[in-house]
């Protein structure tokens, strides 16, 4: 048994434990931002822990868990995603009413739930990590005590989160039932066609789709991204997300031949082309940022679902370098949204007039973040675009790459819509949009590195390469 | 490590140093001026340093001459295409190196004077610091992409500094037309590099040299199209005709900026980026008569413009298109030696008569016509001084700069068997030698002009000119026949061949100089020839050269009546066609969006619905759809 493998596991564990534990013995009148800061720190350590399981490549526990170089960087992918949040929240949390100290214990629970879905490789510890991740974020979805849309968030969530469990884990046992095993590699093996493994992946699609907001499954995500507190739906359309994306890139192109059993890649390229469209056309009309950055987070699990259908590690490099400049526009954007939320009361893209001269750094960094992911060069995520439909386009299919291109023209509509706001228009009044330390930390951080990657995407394309490789 | 060895190593501190005086004034120093102009000076004298210290190096490294020094890393790959980003250092890279730091410096320090009390001092220096960095990028550059980039930086630099007076509408208007026509040049370099990536695969400078010859056998009218595509950048940077007619405009900057970039720097862009892929002008000989006859014929054709011109710097502006021509035409008859070390020679008495033209614009507030200035040379005897310095060296006097250069590109013109632009070089030259001393007799020499009031220039703009006066006195003194291991050992291609000095040559050139010279006295200085007299006789010639031979005009007249009445047409078919098209769709999306919009009713019931009903869907149509029409579906591959 090698323990050294759950290193980064048993410190984000410890973290959060920690966290609880000073919670009930810090003064009760001490404000919680503190927490936020040891948050931010404790997970920088595990960020610079996981550094060292590059290159190991080994299972464990029976083959119930693997460290390969693709979880690895997908668990860097979190842990950024909650470092940012987390600092982006430090001023927030004074807002919350009760229980801030534990938020950040919370985010850290959630991420632990990610780290262990990149690591499974059998079905039942994919099933508890994504467990303790969806719960927790029932709790924290609905944080927001006394505001009516939080809570309604956080019940939606709840009851719409559980019917997609259900449906995940019927699949996962109708597979178990096929083949008598859950580890990933041997269902392989053992997998050929049959009536109900066609239910089973049409469930598992259904129950992965569910996370990553994959059209048709996708409706909860624009009402819950803007009840819940912006800083969460931030965490949840970034890293949970892309612990959807982990296992499901796992499970289908490791768990499930596609000669003499289901095509199953039918469906993904199907729903991958219908989420692509639905996502941009209906973000078009959206006035609340929140719900158009709903609707353009559908669209993006569009391109990166399609980076699956080259079937290969270019693909996958794709997918895992987009997902991590995914994670960055994003956060920067909704930390945006929540300062500006803090400061004017408002998530109405129309309220956003004259930012530009209100905050230009603000606007400038929401600016670059949209554009980057509408897809315009040189930024980041264009690169991320171009990585996805290349490996897809080298295996001979063109048509997501087309469908990619023209929805990326339509999606620059409804992001420079915001900017035209930001910058051509005249703030109605003269409030302030103060931004604290932490915050502009993220902002800036986001900022330079949506630029620096797009125009230097070498370093971070290589390992996404390596990560990529370990999984073939 | 020694301090040669250490910036041989960090050539690429040369152009990041200036660009990080660009960062500090603009991010700090905006309001102080003081503090503004000194960092600018310390970041660009810490570059000249450095490339002192190449230079330095490579003196010690003969090896360099054939082999660069290249440091590069990657900066972006893909399937057939590699890109990287680095230094690439050999001799004419050092030459350029010296050269850009040197005038840059001399250009700043000159400026602390000459842009004393300017609004926008501090917004002027940082200009300079960007364009420093722009071109010194581009200098060490190691593939055409890379060079590319900073070949359109130091475009839009010279935009921001020739429209630097952005109040006037002549500058601004020269700004636009030095970028317009310039982008006509880099289109056809941008094109030239996308077919050269096309066909070899690569831009590295190494890697074409190695791969081009081959190439050439297999297909030379493709090479030949390539490099007739790459010489358009050029063409247009570097001020060739036709697309030479943006340089004289972009007088409107400060004279400064002339001096920089009009002399020394951005214009020799195109000279030198002729020079990095001498190794493709020279497998393929139809590409390389162009670069020659169009060099060749750009000389004379400049140097007949500036015979009559009457603004003191437009006569420099026209006869350094001229001489920029003599590079080229130095380039296309085979001689890389010869056309650099006009380069350097020329960056030295360009700029320093550049400098000293601003000098006396700025001592008479801008009068620009030179027989409104009138013997300047008692009040401003050391700025008349430089100039005739100047002058004696553009005219190829022996022993100054100027002489040297331009005799190993006649050398090199003949002895390449290029008779007919031989003839026309040397006639250029009488031209030169005739134009550029009937400015300086009739603004210098002669009754001082009772309405202006002249004061000499300070030691701030005094100072760098001594130093360029210097190098244009000696400077060509590296490259004599009698040096051993002269310039010509250390900047060549191919195998080093003493030149014999040619005394038919040598002493042609001297006695047109001279004859030149003795001309425009006749004329402007003693007066024996009536210049009146003499522009009615040749009447209709005169109103040719003055009326820079129309070029503008045609331009002008193609513009209005070509190009507005296609744009009109266009215009037309963008309103009603184009945009009812884009409209349209636009409008059917919108609609599409509002109707989807409502399926989301924020009901949950209806979200498990679908949720519930969509797996249902799925599965019955993975049941009815089966594995062929999944096939159809997928394009056909897998």
């Amino acid at each position: 048994m090698n323990f050294s493998l759950l290193s980064s596991e048993m410190l984000a564990a410890g973290l959060g434990t920690g966290l609880l534990i000073l919670g009930l013995i810090a003064p009760k009148t001490e404000n919680r931002r503190g927490f936020g800061y040891i948050t931010a720190f404790g997970l920088l350590a595990v960020l610079v822990a996981t550094f060292f399981q590059y290159g190991i490549n080994q299972s464990t526990f029976h083959e119930l868990w693997i460290v390969d170089d693709y979880s690895v960087f997908m668990k860097q992918v979190f842990i950024v995603a909650a470092i940012l949040v987390v600092l982006s929240a430090v001023d927030f949390v004074e807002t919350l009413p009760r229980f801030r100290g534990e938020f950040f214990a919370l985010i850290v629970y959630a991420l632990l739930g990610m780290m262990v879905m990149a690591s499974a490789n059998d079905l039942i510890t994919i099933y508890v990590g994504l467990e303790l991740m969806t719960i927790t974020f029932f709790v924290l979805v609905a944080y927001q005590l006394g505001d009516g849309r939080s809570s309604e968030a956080g019940i939606k969530y709840l009851i719409l989160g559980s019917v997609s469990s259900a449906v995940l884990l019927y699949g996962m046992s109708i597979l178990y039932g096929l083949t008598g095993t859950t580890t990933i590699p041997e269902m392989l093996t053992k997998l050929t066609w049959s009536p109900i493994l066609v239910v089973a992946i049409v469930m598992l699609i259904g129950g992965f789709g569910f996370k990553i907001s994959l059209v048709p499954f996708h409706m909860w995500s624009p009402d819950i991204y803007e009840g819940a507190p912006t800083p969460i739906t931030a965490f949840l359309a970034v890293a949970s997300k892309a612990a959807g994306f982990a296992v499901m890139v796992r499970v289908f192109l490791l768990g499930l031949p596609l000669e003499g059993a289901v095509d199953w890649m039918l469906l993904i390229s199907l729903l991958a082309g219908i989420t692509m469209v639905i996502g941009n056309v209906v973000a078009i009309p959206q006035t609340n940022i929140k719900r158009m950055l709903a609707y353009s987070s559908v669209a993006q699990a569009g391109y990166m679902i399609a980076g699956l259908m080259s079937m290969d590690a270019p693909g996958v490099k794709g997918i895992l370098f987009y997902s991590m400049i995914y994670v960055v526009a994003n956060v920067g954007a909704f930390t945006v949204a929540t300062l500006v939320r803090r400061a004017l009361d408002t998530d109405t893209i129309a309220d956003y007039a004259g930012l530009g001269q209100r905050q230009p750094l603000l606007a400038s960094t929401l600016t670059i973040c949209l554009l980057s992911l509408a897809g315009i060069p040189p930024l980041s995520g264009f690169v991320g675009k171009f990585y996805i439909f290349q490996a897809v386009m080298d295996k001979g299919i063109l048509w997501p790459a087309f469908v990619g291109f023209v929805m990326s023209m339509i999606s620059v509509y409804y992001y420079l819509n915001v900017a035209l706001y930001m910058w051509r228009d005249d703030p109605k009044d003269d409030r302030p949009v103060p931004v604290p330390g932490p915050a502009k930390l993220v902002i800036v951080l986001s900022l330079v590195v949506t630029v620096v990657l797009g125009v230097y995407p070498g370093p971070l394309g290589e390992l996404a390469t390596m990560a990529a490789k370990s999984l073939f | 490590m020694s301090f040669a060895q250490f910036s041989l190593n960090n050539a690429w501190l040369i152009p990041m140093l200036p660009f990080i005086g660009f960062l500090l004034i603009v991010t700090f120093f905006k309001r102080m001026e003081k503090t503004a102009s000194t960092t600018a000076i310390i970041f660009s004298a810490m570059s000249l340093a450095l490339a002192l210290g190449v230079v330095a190096a490579i003196a010690q490294r003969p090896e360099l001459i054939e082999e660069p020094f290249v440091r590069s890393f990657r900066w972006f790959s893909m399937p057939g295409l590699e890109i990287s980003m680095g230094m690439m250092v050999d001799t004419v890279a050092a030459v350029m190196l010296f050269v850009v730091t040197l005038v840059a410096t001399m250009v700043m320090i000159y400026s602390t004077g000459y842009m004393h009390g300017d609004p926008g001092y501090t917004r002027f220096f940082a200009y300079l610091c960007l364009f420093a960095s722009s071109m010194l990028g581009l200098v060490i550059a190691t593939n055409l992409l890379q060079m590319f980039v900073f070949w359109e930086l130091v475009g839009l630099c010279s935009y921001l500094l020739i429209g630097y007076y952005y109040f006037k509408d002549s500058a601004r208007e020269a700004a636009k037309k030095a970028f317009m026509t310039t982008r006509i040049g880099d289109f056809g370099l941008l094109l030239g590099i996308v077919v050269l990536q096309l066909n070899l695969g690569t831009l590295e400078f190494t890697e074409l040299a190695e791969k081009l010859p081959a190439f050439a056998a297999a297909k030379p009218a493709l090479l030949t199209l390539i490099g007739t595509l790459i010489f358009i950048g050029p063409i247009g940077k570097s001020g060739q005709f036709p697309l030479h007619v943006w340089l004289p405009d972009a007088m409107e900057g400060p004279s400064p900026v002339s001096a920089l970039i009009h002399a020394a720097t951005m214009v020799v862009a195109g000279v030198y980026l002729v020079a990095r892929l001498f190794t493709l002008f020279h497998v393929s000989p139809e590409a390389q008569h162009l670069v020659a006859y169009i060099g060749g014929f750009t000389a004379f054709f400049a140097a007949s413009i500036a015979l009559t011109q009457r603004e003191m710097k437009r006569i420099l502006a026209y006869s350094t298109v001229s001489q920029l021509g003599y590079m080229m035409m130095a380039l296309g008859v085979g001689s890389l030696t010869a056309s650099m070390f006009h380069l350097m020679t020329h960056a030295f008495f360009k700029a320093l008569m550049f400098l000293a033209a601003g000098s006396a614009l700025h001592a008479l507030h801008g009068t620009a016509d030179i027989f409104e200035m009138g013997g300047l040379r008692k009040k401003m005897p050391w700025t008349a001084a430089f100039m005739v310095i100047g002058m004696l060296a553009i005219a190829g006097i022996p022993p100054f700069a100027g002489f040297w250069s331009k005799d190993e590109i006649l050398l090199m013109t003949k002895l390449h068997g290029f008779t007919d632009l031989y003839i026309l070089a040397s006639l250029t030259a009488f031209m030169t030698a005739f134009y550029m001393s009937r400015m300086v007799f009739v603004a210098f020499f002669g009754p001082e002009n009772p309405k202006n009031h002249p004061h000499e220039s300070p030691a701030s703009m005094l100072f760098p000119m001594s130093v360029l006066a210097v190098l244009a006195v000696v400077g060509g003194l590296v490259g004599t026949p009698w040096t051993e291991h002269g310039f010509g050992y250390w900047v060549r291609f191919g195998e080093y061949h003493h030149p014999e000095a040619d005394w038919t040559v040598m002493g042609g050139s001297v006695v047109l100089a001279v004859a030149g010279i003795a001309l425009a006295w006749a004329i402007y200085g003693a007066k024996v020839i009536d210049a009146e007299k003499l522009k009615q006789r040749t009447g209709f010639l005169h109103t040719l050269s003055f009326r820079k031979f129309f070029i503008d005009e045609i331009y002008q007249w193609f513009n209005e009546k070509i190009v507005t009445g296609a744009g009109k047409m266009l215009y037309w078919v963008d309103l009603h066609i184009v945009d009812g098209l884009i409209d349209g769709m636009a409008y059917i999306t919108g609609k599409f969006g509002e109707q989807l919009r409502l399926t989301q009713t924020g009901q949950l019931q209806h979200y498990a619905l679908v949720l519930v009903g969509a797996i249902v869907l799925l599965v019955l149509l993975m049941g009815i759809v089966g594995a062929d029409s999944a096939m159809a579906l997928m394009g056909g591959g897998r």
